[in-house]
């Protein structure tokens, strides 16, 4: 199967060929960062612009990582050192880094849909870092990534997506991706953390985290934004952990062999308790990082014309 | 100027006409209506002077009235003057037009009005009519010299773009216009509720991963208001709306006989929120799109009556306000030129006749607005829209007489269009 895209923007748009096709070209990609020497020389003289507008460590250094394993040029723009404070647009700052003939451009943005402006506009390849409350498509394909390596297989899982849904990328995303490859999603959080008409995306929806997470297979945990509080979406960060918190107790509804997964960063004994997080027989959490330089490694590839 | 009109069909439902007759326009007014003038026009000899303009298969009507626009002059020129938009006014076959005072500064004193006339008259296209702010500044707490703005011009007042949050300032304010004879234009939004919303709230906003505005943060207010000119025995028009809940509430409050009217604009009742899904800033607008249930609501208020006028919310914007990501775009489009074709689409549809369409494209936001416009009778100003309805053209932003090109309808095919436009007696467009 030859790759088509010039862009990776969502999951949404995406086949169940494409994403086996990507997480194929992933599993191939995953031995040379166990090598001594981590680099192989595919994408040398391939030039690749992380353009930052929204704090990242995790995705920003994956991609560069990604990058520098294949033997790309990868350079690092954030909001901060950018023309961005001078005032330039998005539109502009795109247009500028085309004229320098870059081959990719990832960017990760806190508006929705501003890595579709871009894709509109100029004529390189652009990967979605994160847009908004949108999408995280990389996210996801590194989590479909984990799942199939965990439990052999994503069609006919049970999967629990569990805290604030609205804000999250992430869980969009997985939505669709886990969907269109066979899995049952359900969801839990409080209805204030549930956006309107969600069970429209094909999913269950439960306010007890109890609820949701009874007989699954896979537990995805998001991350709380303390700054969220300020919306009124909750009242308090301990009410929020006394009942949402996955925990020694409650993860025993879950299936014996139950992977627990978070896009990090993690809020220890919020979402997530401490021991649960660094329990090795059930938490993919750093294996989910591993897997995410493999997944942007592929994409990087197939964007370049690898699959041709 | 004597101008003879042809051969058309005259509708005006001010006066319930709806037939094939000839209209003789003198000094301005409309001097005679009926059946082969031309004929008695030879006996006087005075063809030579007086202009013909066959409109066989034509339909010519009062000159319709827009009573929401933003003309963004003073203070955003780059957007729009009162010049440019009054050529989009009448190129979309509008004789007259109300602006709103959103303006910079905002019209909430004598001189911004008058400035605002005095640029109109400059332009010497449509009659323009100022609407002045309900509170100073449109900053929601102390309300402008209603009075004095009244004898300077305006003809209505509005915070629109601002809604008024406080209860009790906009019970003043209708209770004071009420004793003037000025009409209150409420745009209404709880900004509580709509937040930092950028799109009607539901699926789409979801999968979109955008805020949402819900539909209860205007019906909250349709409801307040509803509610204050029912105490206080007073008058409220409600801009803009969108849902169907709003719908509801009007068309309660009119079957208990209260003085509310309201108008929709033409993207309410032709697109849903499942356009946003390009993330085209062009179809960002406040209120926003609404879904497939909300539009119909809006259908069917025009249908029965619930909701008197049409009129676009005319917002021109510059290339710098939209071409940006999504949610730093500015709300709005540039609606004047597209508003009619748009509309006839409901004669099309069979959701109105052409009667009824005209009424309220014409009669019924003069009647809001107290204007002697509206209608053909003999001695009324010669207002006229002369409409080809068969006429297939397709929209094009570049060829707009608006600088505000922000328009979701660029490339859309259309069917009919004002091809004359008469103001006073004057040819101001003729498209023919």
């Amino acid at each position: 199967m030859k790759f088509e895209r010039k862009d990776i923007l969502g999951i949404k748009e995406l086949s169940v060929d494409e994403i086996n096709l990507i997480l194929e070209t992933a599993e191939s990609f995953l031995e040379i960062s166990t090598r001594k020497i981590k680099k192989v020389p595919i994408l040398r003289g391939k030039t690749i612009i992380n353009l930052f507008y929204e704090a990242s460590t995790r995705t920003r250094t994956s991609f560069e990582i990604a990058g520098k394993r294949l033997s790309a040029d990868t350079i690092n723009i954030s909001a901060s050192t950018s023309s961005v404070v001078k005032g330039e647009t998005l539109i502009d700052t795109a247009r500028n880094l085309e004229a320098m003939n870059p081959d990719v451009i990832v960017i990760r943005h806190s508006a929705s849909g501003a890595p579709h402006l871009l894709a509109r506009l100029v004529k390189q390849s652009i990967i979605n870092a994160g847009d908004g409350a949108h999408e995280h498509p990389t996210q996801a394909l590194l989590d479909m990534m984990t799942i199939k390596e965990h439990k052999g297989k994503i069609a006919g899982l049970n999967v629990a997506i569990i805290g604030d849904i609205e804000h999250s990328r992430v869980a969009r995303s997985n939505i669709y991706g886990l969907s269109k490859m066979g899995a049952n999603v359900v969801l839990a959080g409080p209805a204030t953390m549930l956006p309107r008409d969600i069970e429209q995306m094909g999913v269950k929806v439960y306010n007890k985290i109890e609820d949701a997470i009874e007989g699954v297979d896979v537990i995805m945990m998001l991350r709380i934004q303390l700054e969220r509080q300020k919306q009124c979406i909750f009242p308090s960060l301990r009410e929020y952990s006394q009942h949402y918190c996955l925990n020694r107790n409650n993860i025993k509804l879950a299936k014996k062999d139950v992977i627990v997964m978070h896009p990090g960063p993690i809020n220890r004994g919020v979402e997530i308790s401490p021991d649960i997080a660094d329990d090795p027989s059930c938490s993919v959490i750093l294996d989910q990082v591993n897997k995410g330089v493999a997944v942007r490694m592929a994409l990087l590839y197939l964007l370049t014309g690898g699959g041709e | 100027m004597k101008i003879l009109l042809t051969g058309a069909r005259i509708i005006d439902p001010a006066q319930n006409i709806d037939s094939r007759m000839d209209v003789f326009l003198e000094d301005g007014k409309i001097a005679k209506k009926g059946a082969n003038l031309s004929k008695s026009l030879k006996s006087k000899d005075s063809e030579k002077t007086t202009k013909i303009i066959d409109l066989a298969g034509m339909i010519l009507v009062p000159g319709l009235i827009d009573m929401h626009t933003h003309l963004r002059e003073p203070g955003f020129e780059y957007k729009e003057t009162i010049a440019s938009g009054s050529a989009a006014a009448v190129a979309g076959g509008f004789t007259s037009i109300a602006c709103m005072p959103n303006t910079n500064p905002i019209n909430d004193n004598r001189s911004i009005t008058e400035f605002i006339r005095r640029k109109a008259a400059e332009a010497a296209l449509a009659n323009v009519y100022p609407i002045g702010a309900i509170s100073k500044g449109s900053a929601g707490s102390q309300l402008t010299e209603f009075w004095d703005l009244k004898e300077a011009g305006i003809i209505a007042l509005s915070d629109d773009g601002k809604p008024v949050m406080d209860a009790a300032l906009m019970r003043r304010a209708m209770e004071y216009a009420y004793s003037l004879g000025l009409p209150v234009i409420s745009h209404c939004e709880d900004t509580n509720l709509s937040g930092a919303g950028l799109m009607n709230e539901g699926y789409y906003s979801t999968i979109l991963g955008l805020s949402g505005i819900p539909g209860i943060a205007e019906e909250a207010m349709v409801a307040r208001d509803i509610l204050i000119a029912e105490f206080t025995n007073t008058c409220v028009h409600i801009a803009h709306v969108s849902t169907a809940g709003s719908v509801r509430l009007i068309r309660e409050a009119k079957k208990r006989g209260l003085k509310v009217t309201a108008e929709t604009a033409p993207h309410y009742f032709t697109l849903t929120d499942e356009s946003l899904q390009s993330y085209d800033t062009n179809f960002k607008v406040n209120p926003p799109l609404r879904s497939e249930q909300d539009v119909a609501a809006i259908k069917e208020g025009l249908s029965d009556g619930t909701i008197d006028v049409i009129a676009c919310d005319h917002a021109p914007h510059g290339r710098t306000d939209k071409e940006v990501e999504f949610e730093y775009a500015a709300n709005g489009i540039s609606g004047l030129e597209t508003s009619l074709a748009l509309s006839l689409k409901l004669i099309h549809d069979k959701i109105l006749g052409w009667p009824e369409l005209i009424a309220i494209m014409s009669v019924n936001p003069a009647s809001i607005l107290n204007l002697p416009k509206g209608t053909l009778e003999t001695g009324a100003d010669a207002d006229i829209t002369v409409i080809d309805p068969l006429l297939k053209w397709t929209v094009d932003v570049q060829a707009f007489r608006s600088r505000g090109k922000n328009s979701p309808f660029n490339g859309r095919q259309m069917q009919g269009k004002a091809i004359m436009t008469i103001i006073g007696g004057e040819i101001k467009y003729d498209g023919q």
